[in-house]
């Protein structure tokens, strides 16, 4: 399965890494070696203290959700990608990322325990990072 | 942060279009901004100073430019500050500073646009990615009420909120717009109404939705010195603030809006607190926008929104914290997506007494706030409070 005709990423110098990991099977944070903040979205400086002494770092993938919302039509989505769960998923490692979430919205609630899985796109160094429920 | 000089609304003017496919946006910035100037009794020559935020339609930036060349403007000032639908009532604190300043005396505020002519549904969102965020949210179909749809489910979670709750805000927007000729929705609806419209982006139904809507709005701002030459009732800005909210690195937190900040540095600058308003025009792209504001800016603890607004807290002329007599966006007007324009001017109106009379509240103090952009990424916040010269 392949992400379009949904929109795609527009990698940038401070983003390619991300989503050339993602279509590699890892999930990527960044860890500012100043303050020590684990942040997302990626930036070359922290956000916290401008520091420019920043990693990256594997996540372990795994987190909760934070909140949802299910959209059951959406104009312009593609039907087989409906009902929509969008999420925003607070990361075993600390921040809270927006995603989806390829579950029926019947067994998605807040907290239900999730891990991430890719969607490739039709670039083969772009992928999207999505969860799915996992018990654990 | 001392205010050293009074400044003052003089003019405020709500086009009454809500559908407007004959017209262009232009024509419509220029139709509001000739209102307000009748409004204030002052001329087009008169205008020194002049704010207006981006121009939906146009990918420009330079708004300014575009907009003084339309207009045939000669302005010694201008800001045109975007944080989307609050911007509004934060040109109303930005042209207070330059007034102050001395940098106009004058200044005249602007809101235009024609979404319903434009085709737009609700619950549809842009998928463009421009911004280094789109690539991280609107690959993800986030959509504004998919946004608010995820901070309404976590106040519920967090706090108990029920989608009954949000639905009072509705039914006391419709319960006033019935009053308001121009309204889009007149009639009054109940909870059930609300409850049992469709699910847009759960858990927020058709009616927790405010509408789309064509026209716009314009605002005069002035001096001392203009303000003793005008006979005009005008209303004194007594207090100013705005602040930014957002993602926070992956910490933001659904529950909370910038009105915290915002709302404190206006009670502030005005040296009075939530308690001394008579009146309350609050952002209300939904009614989650609602119960979040109404507990950042004060009028309630944190969580308690939902309770509070139940029963008639609401309603004018009577309640507790009578809110958007005009029926607000919920119900009535929401010009380019964009209902800061609007809440200033129905809360200018309530000072005036120049509501509709049966939502008409006995006001000395109103504030007027904004939320722009989404609660979900990133929004402004700008909060006005204002005051009746006689207070």
């Amino acid at each position: 399965m392949s992400w379009e005709p949904r929109p795609v990423p527009e990698p940038n110098p401070e983003t390619e890494r991300y989503w050339a990991a993602a279509a590699s099977g890892e999930l990527l944070v960044r860890e500012c070696l100043g303050c020590g903040l684990v942040y997302h979205y990626p930036r070359a400086l922290c956000p916290d203290c401008f520091s420019e002494d920043v990693e990256w770092r594997e996540a372990s993938g795994r987190g909760e959700v934070y909140s949802y919302s299910t959209a059951r039509t959406m104009s312009g989505w593609p039907e087989e990608d409906l009902p929509l769960v969008l999420a925003y998923v607070e990361l075993d490692d600390g921040p809270r990322m927006m995603t989806t979430i390829d579950a029926k919205p019947e067994d998605v609630e807040i907290g239900t325990r999730v891990d991430v899985r890719f969607v490739d796109t039709d670039a083969s160094d772009v992928a999207i990072p999505v969860f799915i429920p996992v018990d654990d | 942060m001392a205010i050293t000089e009074p400044v003052y609304v003089a003019g405020a003017f709500e086009h009454p279009t809500r559908e407007a496919p004959d017209k262009s946006t232009m024509q419509l910035h220029a139709e509001v901004a000739k209102g307000a100037l009748d409004d204030a009794d002052l001329k087009k020559n008169d205008v020194d100073g002049y704010f207006t935020a981006g121009i939906p339609e146009y990918e420009s930036g330079l708004s300014p430019l575009i907009m003084a060349d339309y207009l045939g403007l000669d302005p010694s000032y201008a800001d045109t500050t975007d944080f989307g639908g609050s911007s509004y009532v934060s040109h109303v604190g930005h042209a207070a500073s330059a007034i102050r300043d001395g940098r106009c005396d004058v200044a005249l505020v602007t809101l235009a646009g024609r979404p319903r002519s434009r085709g737009q549904a609700t619950g549809s969102g842009a998928r463009d990615i421009r911004t280094v965020q789109d690539s991280f949210e609107r690959v993800y179909g986030a959509t504004n009420v998919g946004m608010y749809g995820m901070a309404a489910q976590r106040h519920m979670h967090e706090h108990g909120t029920t989608g009954e709750q949000l639905a009072e805000i509705r039914v006391a927007a419709s319960h006033h717009a019935q009053y308001n000729e121009h309204a889009m929705y007149r009639e009054p609806v109940s909870v059930e109404d609300v409850v049992e419209s469709r699910v847009v982006a759960d858990p927020l139904h058709l009616l927790d939705c405010c509408v789309i809507s064509d026209g716009g709005g314009a605002l005069i701002i002035v001096s001392k010195d203009i303000r003793s030459e005008l006979d005009r009732e005008c209303v004194e800005v007594l207090g100013f603030g705005e602040a930014i909210g957002h993602h926070d690195a992956g910490r933001i937190d659904l529950t909370r809006t910038a009105a915290e900040q915002s709302g404190s540095r206006a009670f502030e600058e005005a040296g009075l607190g939530p308690e001394r308003v008579d009146y309350a025009s609050i952002y209300d792209s939904f009614t989650i926008t609602v119960l979040e504001a109404i507990e950042d800016l004060g009028f309630c603890k944190k969580g308690d929104g939902g309770s509070f607004v139940e029963g008639e807290t609401l309603r004018a002329p009577d309640g507790e914290l009578p809110f958007n007599t005009d029926g607000g966006g919920l119900c009535s007007n929401h010009p380019a997506n964009r209902g800061g324009m609007t809440k200033v001017i129905e809360a200018v109106r309530q000072l005036r007494n120049e509501a509709n009379p049966e939502v008409q509240v006995d006001a000395d103090v109103a504030l007027a706030h904004g939320t722009g952009g989404s609660i979900g990424t990133r929004h402004g916040a700008a909060t006005v409070v204002l005051g009746r010269e006689d207070r």
